[in-house]
């Protein structure tokens, strides 16, 4: 469905954020900061994930390329952060390629692909911390900005990082709409819905999960970038750390797969969230309390709300007689297990 | 960079001796695999509980860790089969993705809690066969390694010839072929499901008690050993009782091999090396016979 008006959403309620740092302290609007950055991190997360099916267990892997090639240029080249976003979109695109390569090509998906993504990513873990180029275990730092220099991604305030994410993620989500309504993502919501039926009217299904995994890989990486000169520090664990990629796609479960709104949603919602029970000092207290809300909140979304927030939105939308547009929500249809490989493990066991 | 014989021969030994209880630690995940197509990513969270429940029993209670899997194997089964019960039956039938997403939860869950509950600690036990060692020629092993090995050889049988030659064995293998035939058949194919389910969390409290006393407990330590799991049995090819163990073998011979040849925590990297190289190779498994 191509109209203007997704589009036009977007504006407006972006327009609207725009005027936030005038309302907000320096915390409330720090906080923002984070949402948007993980909003857009589940948005590119949400392309291969929402639209095309695809679970990655390891965007924390593209992530931390971005994070680690923009401090390392920084560092050594004095090379600015834009360009990395540049330099980086490309390698992480490759990365995501050479993940997609190595679990798409025998049509081995789901669980499988989970489990991959996952491995490499704490592989990247290990490499990262023996590696002394990248200040191995101890990990990167930039200097702190001592004063605003737009070329150099560096701001002495709250409010330069925020307009900055601010217009990224309204790009990031502009785009998602565009892909939505194009052939691409019809086709990428296909492979979801039914890879051998899509297969079946003519979708090149491996060149679709290519394109939707170096997409999101490369688009992760320009979060990275930023998240390094928002933080002026990343470490191994900080971007190849398991919380890192579950907390990438929870924000977009929780918000709602495969929908446009979904990531910022559940960022919206949760990152506050995670924000108050870490600085309260019970959270200081107990460590890992915010990720075991994490996880609560996981295990209930699968129990009884599986389509997200937008998605049980969008279904109560539906029901008042309105109209809902872009598609069925992901995660609705009822999966046959999956045969793969089952007629020669049963034999095997 | 030493390429000692003696140390290569060493690492080879130790290698096969943990090499048999990372089989025995993915044999569950594999059969849950097999039974009902779910990968239950908290399977290193239902290990930690174990480790914790070992730990716990021997410095408390003053149980010898090999006594106690007489209560740690019922008590997983137990917590097994109810998380089943009450978190991943219900939704069974919706999308595969949805279930792993379940599973990740309650692996965030369960860690975190025991970060909450025990803290970031590394705890290990004391056993008196800790200071026994065996020659054999250059290499020394030490008698908790030597009986984790055979502990897991046997309790890894054990298991597989319970699937093979048991009524209930039977009825979780007819599950796992066909749930619709076994319906039939008049298995009462839920209940299967449970139980197999029971049965893949209960090998890790053998493991729990196997492992303890060469080994350690803290909150993260099913992350590491959770990975290794599924390096396994994806090495294996998933469902894969017999390649469960090959995996386990040749994670166990790449890790000290890599230990003993690499500096400080390169070994990791070896490991995925491995595991990277047979997804290019054989992605179904090293044990398949299906052309790829």
């Amino acid at each position: 469905m191509r109209t203007t008006r997704p589009y036009i959403v977007a504006l407006i309620v972006f327009g609207v954020a725009a005027f936030l740092p005038l309302m907000l302290s320096k915390y409330y609007l720090h906080m923002a900061i984070l949402v948007l950055l993980w909003a857009f991190l589940a948005t590119a997360w949400n392309i291969l994930g929402g639209y095309g099916g695809q679970h990655s267990l390891g965007n924390g892997l593209f992530m931390g390329i971005g994070a680690y090639g923009a401090a390392y240029l920084v560092l050594t080249w004095n090379i600015s952060p834009w360009l990395s976003m540049g330099i980086f979109f490309i390698v992480a695109g490759l990365a995501g390629a050479f993940v997609g390569y190595l679990t798409f090509r025998y049509g081995l998906k789901g669980a499988y692909f989970a489990l991959v993504t996952i491995a490499l990513t704490e592989a990247a873990v290990y490499v990262t911390s023996n590696w002394t180029a990248l200040g191995a275990n101890n990990g990167l730092s930039l200097p702190i900005a001592q004063s605003n220099n737009f070329a150099m991604l560096q701001f002495t305030s709250e409010t330069g990082y925020f307009y900055v994410i601010l217009v990224l993620t309204l790009l990031i989500m502009m785009f998602t709409i565009w892909l939505a309504s194009r052939r691409f993502g019809y086709r990428l919501i296909s492979v979801r819905e039914n890879e051998d039926a899509a297969e079946a009217l003519g979708v090149g299904t491996m060149s679709t999960k290519m394109w939707a995994i170096m997409l999101s890989a490369a688009l992760t990486a320009v979060g990275g970038v930023f998240y390094i000169v928002l933080y002026n520090y990343v470490n191994p664990r900080s971007v190849f750390g398991e919380a890192v990629s579950v907390q990438i796609l929870l924000y977009a479960i929780v918000g709602g797969l495969g929908t446009v709104w979904g990531p910022l949603v559940g960022a919206a919602i949760l990152v506050p969230v995670s924000e108050i029970v870490r600085g309260s000092s019970l959270g200081q207290q107990l460590q890992g309390a915010y990720l075991l809300t994490y996880g609560v909140i996981l295990v209930l979304t699968m129990l009884f709300m599986p389509t997200g927030i937008v998605g049980v939105a969008k279904s109560i939308r539906r029901r008042l007689g309105g109209r809902a547009p872009e598609g069925p929500p992901a995660g609705v249809t009822p999966g046959e297990p999956q045969t793969e490989l089952s007629e020669q493990d049963g034999a095997a066991l | 960079m030493t390429f000692n014989l003696d140390v290569i021969l060493q690492a080879l030994a130790s290698g096969i001796m943990v090499g048999a209880v990372f089989a025995l630690i993915s044999v569950g995940l594999t059969l849950i695999w097999g039974v009902m197509k779910i990968i239950n990513f908290a399977q290193g969270e239902f290990l930690m509980i174990g480790l914790y429940l070992t730990y716990f029993l021997v410095t408390r209670a003053h149980i010898n860790p090999y006594v106690s899997v007489l209560i740690t194997v019922p008590a997983l089964f137990l917590i097994g089969a109810a998380i089943f019960r009450i978190t991943i039956r219900p939704i069974l039938k919706d999308a595969p993705m949805n279930q792993i997403m379940l599973t990740l939860g309650l692996s965030l869950m369960l860690q975190n809690l025991a970060l909450m509950l025990f803290k970031a600690d590394v705890l290990r036990i004391q056993t008196p066969g800790q200071s026994v060692f065996i020659h054999l020629g250059p290499v020394v092993l030490s008698l908790p390694e030597v009986l984790a090995f055979f502990g897991s050889i046997i309790a890894t049988l054990a298991l597989y010839f319970y699937l093979q030659r048991t009524d209930m064995g039977r009825s979780v293998r007819a599950a796992s072929q066909s749930p619709t035939a076994a319906t039939l058949m008049g298995i009462d194919v839920r209940f299967t499901y449970l139980f197999a389910f029971g049965i893949g969390s209960a090998t890790l409290g053998v493991a729990s008690a196997l492992l303890l006393p060469t080994y350690y407990v803290s909150p993260t330590v099913g992350l590491f050993l959770g990975l290794i799991m599924f390096v396994v049995v994806v090495l294996g090819g998933m469902g894969n009782f017999l390649g469960a163990f090959v995996g386990g073998m040749i994670i166990g011979l790449t890790e000290n091999l890599g230990a003993a040849i690499l500096p400080g925590s390169l070994s990791r990297v070896l490991t995925f090396g491995v595991f990277i190289l047979v997804l290019l190779l054989k992605p179904q498994g090293i044990l398949s016979r299906r052309r790829t």
